[in-house]
């Protein structure tokens, strides 16, 4: 199936092509194709990704306890969100699916961390120069540097809770990036007092300016509610996982669906049965799946993940100060859901807030020093890891043979998910914004701006290998194609 | 009797009658960059990362016995631009993936290439296709880290008595083998116990479902690099113990 604006209707010769290569400012490498009509009306709009990384495959006859360290190399950027879930669902083939209170909450430690710098990075250092400058403003400037020059103490504060989380995942994880701290069944190091107390020396700064940020998007979205409010809008479903009480949980919990009024269509679903709710659709222009609610089929199943759906699918958050703030932000809505792409850097900043407050909380439990770090029990087969990365919901799902290697490997990431959603926002900024205009590069950067809110990896979301299909070209000399193949979405030619 | 003397880089370094230019480095704590060398067994000369200038001419120092008065070169920018020449060449001959192997910060190999800064593999990578063995329920064999030091074939056949491993193949095709009918480890009388699962410098013979238990800053090479380890690298007779009590 297709959706508006996917596939022109009109022969693709004809129509002029515009590239936007790459995308900046995001992770990973993509790029947004337009076509254009001679009255510069836009006909066809796609988010390409134009990376692969082939892990699901090349993980395939590895040992098992080796998957935690080696997926997590899919990305730099949130690298501890595939250690844990790696780790999660490995926990259910060392027969550990409960793991001992000290592990649990070391574990958590260091994914609050991860949700805290990579928020930080993506506010501040990626998106912060299109919010405080505008989206048409000076291109060399609209950058951190840029931000660093003009607002020195927001720059300051964004490179400092940046340090802080990452501090917090080498303390946990061995290292600030690429760590080892989580083997399934447990972790390998726990806090002594003096590095707790490092860290508490700098959290209470960390929650107060993670409190800033969230004021200082709100002052964003109230001074320019028209253009917040609007922008790249569009209503779909949203997916996250939530705790047992419904509390916001980017651990552990169960899968939960809200419909785009708000009404909660699937609750309570055990990751271990997502093949039930999900589904994953391939499309030939693209080497990202398009994954949908199976119930609803890929025309309506879509929805969206990471900030802007959980902080509006979980019932509440379980600490005072981001409490409060989401209150503020599901007022804001008038009892319906808020769909608007913008609206992510807000409910970005109430998570950055809840996990600096969450850090202190775990920081003052002495379980973090604990020395009770390992579980074991009957091995089984199989195990599907579930957990809410900075960018979404993350599944790690495995099965071993006999000999402890990984036989099958399947990993629907985070900006997977939000495949179609992130296309649906450009094609409405592209209609709204760029259609029967003359391009500028300040026209163009309305198109990053929408997939930027999404926070996309685009590195991670591109791991399958064999089921992409994928276009060779070969030309001679001088750039004459003289053969081409493309594969099928089975891998064959 | 007067002492016998080697001139080591300059330094004179007492020996023994019978000792190599290895064995009087080792007990003079001086480092001399190995592999294959292990003070349990017998020495072979195989990797040549232990080349030093003996009076002049290029020697494998674990198989070249001191000599009373011998000039012996040993840290030298030459040497030891060779010596990371051929580490570059053992890199790119297996496949060895540091980032995501469990004996990272245990491995010599990897300890060796920072000890001699190699900043590249410099020469194309073969890629070879080695399919790990996991068939034994308690070792696993991955042959891609494999180094050919026969550390693993010479504690087996010395030591355990049991001959389960053997180089097979020439030249370039030389590669580890598993001495079974079937070519696989659960078909022989191997168990973790053996010498031979504790003396691979490299991450061929792993003892399963270990992985990653060690955490970062308490591994081998974390708090001192190689070349500072010389009393651990002249003691390495380690007991081995059944952890199952």
């Amino acid at each position: 199936m297709s959706f508006e604006l996917e596939t022109a209707t009109a022969d693709a010769s004809t129509l002029r092509r515009v590239a936007i290569d790459p995308v900046s400012r995001v992770e990973g490498h993509g790029k947004v194709t337009l076509l254009l009509d001679e009255n510069d009306i836009v006909q066809q709009v796609r988010l390409h990704i134009v990376e692969f990384r082939g892990f699901e495959k090349f993980i395939q006859g590895r040992p098992y306890w080796e998957v935690p360290v080696m997926v997590q190399r899919l990305c730099g950027i949130c690298p501890v969100s595939h250690h844990l879930a790696a780790s999660k669902a490995l926990d259910h083939v060392v027969g550990a699916p409960r793991l001992t209170p000290a592990a649990d909450k070391l574990r958590r430690l260091m994914h609050y961390g991860q949700i805290l710098q990579s928020h930080a990075l993506h506010f501040f250092h990626l998106s912060s120069p299109d919010l405080l400058f505008g989206f048409e403003s000076e291109v060399g400037k609209r950058n951190i540097v840029g931000v660093a020059a003009a607002y020195p103490e927001v720059a300051k504060q964004g490179v400092l809770l940046r340090k802080f989380g990452q501090e917090v995942i080498r303390l946990t994880a061995g290292k600030r990036i690429h760590g080892t701290g989580a083997v399934p069944g447990g972790v390998n190091r726990s806090l002594t007092r003096a590095e707790r107390d490092g860290l508490l020396a700098d959290v209470d700064q960390t929650i107060a300016w993670s409190r800033d940020a969230v004021h200082l998007v709100r002052r964003l979205h109230n001074a320019d509610p028209g253009l917040y409010d609007e922008f790249g809008s569009f209503r779909s479903n949203i997916l996250s996982i939530v705790g047992a009480k419904g509390e916001l949980d980017f651990y552990d919990g169960t899968l939960r669906v809200r419909d785009a009024d708000g009404q909660i269509i699937v609750d309570g679903v055990d990751v271990q049965n997502y093949q039930q709710l999900i589904r994953e659709e391939v499309k030939p222009w693209s080497y990202m799946k398009f994954p949908f609610l199976t119930a609803l089929g890929p025309e309506t199943g879509w929805y969206k993940v990471g900030p802007l759906a959980r902080v509006q699918n979980c019932d509440f958050i379980p600490s005072p100060l981001a409490e409060a703030e989401r209150r503020v932000f599901v007022d804001y809505g008038k009892g319906g859901l808020i769909h608007a792409p913008l609206a992510y850097h807000w409910a970005r900043m109430i998570e950055m807030l809840h996990a600096a407050e969450t850090i202190k909380d775990f920081l003052n439990d002495d379980d973090i020093s604990g020395t009770d770090l390992m579980v074991s029990g009957p091995h089984r087969r199989e195990g599907v890891g579930v957990i809410e990365a900075p960018r979404g919901t993350l599944l790690h799902h495995y099965q071993v043979n006999d000999d402890d290697l990984v036989a099958m490997c399947n990993l629907i990431v985070s900006t997977t998910h939000n495949n179609q959603p992130m296309n649906e926002a450009v094609r409405r900024v592209a209609k709204r914004y760029l259609s029967g205009r003359k391009l500028t590069e300040g026209l163009l950067n309305h198109i990053e701006v929408a997939i930027r809110a999404f926070d996309p990896c685009l590195s991670c979301a591109t791991h399958a290998l064999g089921k992409m299909p994928l276009h060779v070209t070969l030309l001679d000399a001088e750039g004459r194609e003289i053969d081409r193949r493309c594969t099928s979405g089975d891998g064959g030619y | 009797m007067k002492q016998t003397m080697i001139m080591l880089d300059g330094m004179p370094v007492p020996f023994t009658e019978g000792q190599t230019i290895m064995d009087a480095a080792m007990a003079a704590d001086v480092f001399i960059p190995h592999l294959c060398h292990h003070p349990e067994f017998k020495p072979q000369g195989s990797c040549k990362l232990c080349t030093v200038k003996a009076n002049g001419r290029y020697v494998s120092s674990c198989t070249m016995f001191a000599k009373d008065g011998m000039e012996v070169e040993n840290n030298t920018p030459d040497l030891n631009d060779k010596r990371r020449t051929l580490l570059q060449m053992l890199f790119v001959e297996g496949n060895h993936f540091c980032p995501s192997c469990e004996k990272s910060g245990n491995c010599m190999l990897q300890a060796l290439a920072y000890e001699l800064e190699m900043l590249t593999p410099h020469f194309d990578q073969f890629y070879p296709d080695r399919p790990l063995d996991a068939s034994h329920p308690d070792v696993l064999l991955d042959f891609n880290r494999c180094i050919l030091c026969e550390l693993c074939v010479r504690a087996s056949r010395d030591v355990d008595g049991k001959n389960v491993f053997a180089l097979a193949g020439r030249g370039i095709t030389k590669h580890l083998i598993v001495n079974a009918k079937s070519g696989r480890l659960a078909d022989t009388d191997f168990s973790r116990l053996d010498r031979a699962a504790h003396v691979c410098p490299v991450g061929v013979i792993l003892e399963k479902r270990q992985g990653f238990a060690v955490p970062i800053g308490k591994r081998l090479y974390d708090e001192k690099p190689i070349g500072q380890q010389m009393e651990r690298l002249a003691e390495r007779t380690t007991k081995v113990e059944d952890s199952d009590g």
